[in-house]
């Protein structure tokens, strides 16, 4: 029996991908938009159908694993598609407005083909799959960045097609060597005979610095900022939103279901250490920047620290703590998704008002565009982590089992990155309380724009309100770190 | 040592050219084609290293290392793109950060 919503997950955006380059412009728009609704919807059955049957596997064409591909549905990978399309689909509405004609007709192509390598990734239980998951990704996401054909763009997008294909060699390096280990590359059967060994380690090490490289983590992120900042306002929200969130969740996958939480603690260690640094580095770069994107770009630097730091709280030793972690950790990715795909917004509208890239352009804004500041600070308000929202109660969550495990350090990064963040985000705030001389000469983007940023950054508060409902998807403590 | 380990330890040292050649050189073909040598030795690792010690012949990898190739022909001809572009658009063929002091 063929799982008619999981295999929609994949089927719709492919099609997309494939059908839109045959298409006109118009068709291609016309096409998306019915597709979008088509996946919103096919989410919408799936999450109905885990509340009834919970998680469950499905190989494609009845093509059984190791040479079908085994697609897979947990709680996990849920909260995850459905993260995606939410952003997905505001973002296509913002880019259908915002993007000019041409530069709209490609969107589309890359588009789809990085929704259906998300949705891949998301689904995937298998290490090769996730490798052309995540190659598929790289490809859409570098393409996208090139899309406005400066010189600046396609610099950014070299240094990053650059570090993701050395990322996906170390990662399928990695993979090789556990294949020729275990002679499986089902995340399920390896789990089962998985031990810690020298060359599992080796293997594991090179996986994770391909994958880290992929996040940016400190200090691998150095091609981040200029694609990020430089690309055009719907796709550096795509990007900080959902694309860094996806070599992380293979991280995370193959540290839970590989029990690596019952590794020596000096790995998670490390993993913190790296986390902290990008917290302090990307708060203290984002402090000072000049340009309105890249305080954004590095505020998501210094994000990525914060999912970092649930590694060295995943122990076995106290399974209540750890579970904290992981729930304050997914409850992060959420805020950071909902949250920094609004700001990108709403700083592409800031931006759009001004005409120039500068802060100090932004002077004057508060008084005569009120809702995009509005749209920014809500944003921020999660981002900072200040109670109701999100990013809050995450925060609220790691704080509280660092504390239960008495690792006083991460609560101590915790702090000094909040105060950061508050920084830099009240920095932009008052360079747009600035009073000017001559009224309002800023241009008026159109409504639409305005409120689909808005209603990411009120998504990311609601998280704020409705984060049982998203926790009550995750398996409980004890499955988390068998 | 069974032939298939030669191909292993082939793999690595092409891999080791190519990191070599990735972090030398700063000319954007020849990073591309560096990436492309540490892509061939990272499969000839894949197939020779899950080959030695079984005996028989594991298709598995070699159905990998297949969708693999199409996977690299597909990033080798999107960074050939990107890079006739940038040539075009600014005569260089580095990046700023290479160029150094001129």
């Amino acid at each position: 029996m063929v799982h008619f919503p999981m295999a929609g997950l994949v089927v719709f955006p492919l099609l997309g991908a494939l059908v839109s380059l045959a298409l006109s412009q118009r068709w291609r728009t016309l096409m998306s938009f019915a597709l979008i609704l088509a996946l919103l919807l096919n989410n919408a059955l799936l999450l109905l159908q885990f509340y009834s049957q919970g998680m469950f596997n499905e190989a494609m064409g009845n093509w059984p694993a190791p040479l079908g591909i085994e697609l897979r549905i947990d709680g996990l990978a849920l909260i995850f598609s459905l993260m995606s399309a939410i952003v997905a689909s505001i973002c296509a509405l913002y880019a259908y407005v915002y993007l000019r004609p041409a530069q709209l007709k490609l969107f589309w192509p890359f588009f789809w083909f990085l929704w259906v390598a998300l949705n891949s990734i998301w689904l995937s239980s298998d290490l090769f799959n996730l490798y052309v998951g995540l190659e598929l990704l790289s490809l859409a996401a570098v393409g996208l960045v090139a899309l406005s054909r400066d010189a600046l763009s396609l610099a950014a997008a070299l240094r990053y097609l650059f570090a993701a294909l050395l990322g996906s060699i170390g990662y399928l390096l990695g993979v090789a060597l556990l294949y020729a280990t275990y002679g499986t590359l089902s995340l399920v059967e390896l789990s089962q005979h998985f031990s810690l060994t020298l060359s599992s380690s080796v293997a594991l090490g090179f996986m994770f610095i391909g994958l880290l490289m992929k996040t940016a983590v400190f200090p691998m992120h150095s091609w981040l900022p200029p694609a990020h900042g430089g690309a055009l306002t719907p796709v550096s929200a795509l990007l900080s939103a959902l694309v860094i969130k996806a070599s992380f969740y293979i991280v995370l996958r193959l540290w839970t279901e590989l029990s690596l939480d019952s590794a020596p603690t000096s790995a998670g260690l490390l993993m913190g250490i790296l986390g902290s640094a990008a917290i302090l580095w990307g708060g203290w770069m984002a402090l000072h920047q000049t340009h309105l994107k890249l305080v954004v770009a590095y505020s998501t630097l210094a994000q990525i620290g914060y999912f970092m730091l649930i590694f060295p709280l995943l122990s076995d030793t106290n399974p209540h703590a750890s579970h904290l972690a992981f729930q304050g950790g997914i409850l992060m990715l959420l805020a950071h998704a909902l949250a920094k795909a609004g700001m990108f917004l709403a700083a592409g509208n800031l931006l759009f008002c001004t005409g120039q890239k500068d802060l100090h352009s932004l002077a004057g804004l508060s008084r005569y565009r009120p809702l995009n500041i509005f749209a920014f600070g809500l944003a921020g308000v999660s981002i900072m982590g200040l109670p109701p929202s999100g990013g809050f109660n995450g925060k609220w969550l790691i704080i509280q089992s660092a504390m239960l495990q008495s690792q006083w350090q991460w609560v101590l990064v915790i702090l000094l990155g909040s105060l950061l963040s508050a920084a830099y985000i009240f920095r932009v705030f008052s360079y747009t309380y600035q009073e000017v001389e001559g009224g309002d000469r800023f241009k008026q983007p159109s409504p639409l724009l305005e409120w689909s940023a808005l209603s990411l950054s009120v998504l990311s508060i609601l998280l704020g309100f409705a984060s049982m409902l998203v926790l009550d998807l995750l398996p409980s403590h004890s499955v988390v770190t068998q | 040592m069974s032939s298939y380990l030669i191909f292993a330890y082939g793999g690595v040292g092409l891999c080791g050219i190519g990191v070599f050649g990735f972090i030398l050189h700063t000319h954007l073909l020849r990073r591309l084609i560096a990436f492309n040598l540490l892509g061939s030795g990272t499969f000839l690792i894949l197939v020779g290293l899950s080959q030695s010690g079984r005996g028989e012949a594991d298709y598995i990898p070699q159905a990998l290392v297949l969708t693999g190739i199409v996977v690299a022909v597909a990033a080798t001809a999107l960074a050939l793109v990107l890079i006739r572009r940038w040539a075009a658009l600014t005569q260089h063929a580095t990046l700023p950060e290479d160029q150094g002091p001129s």
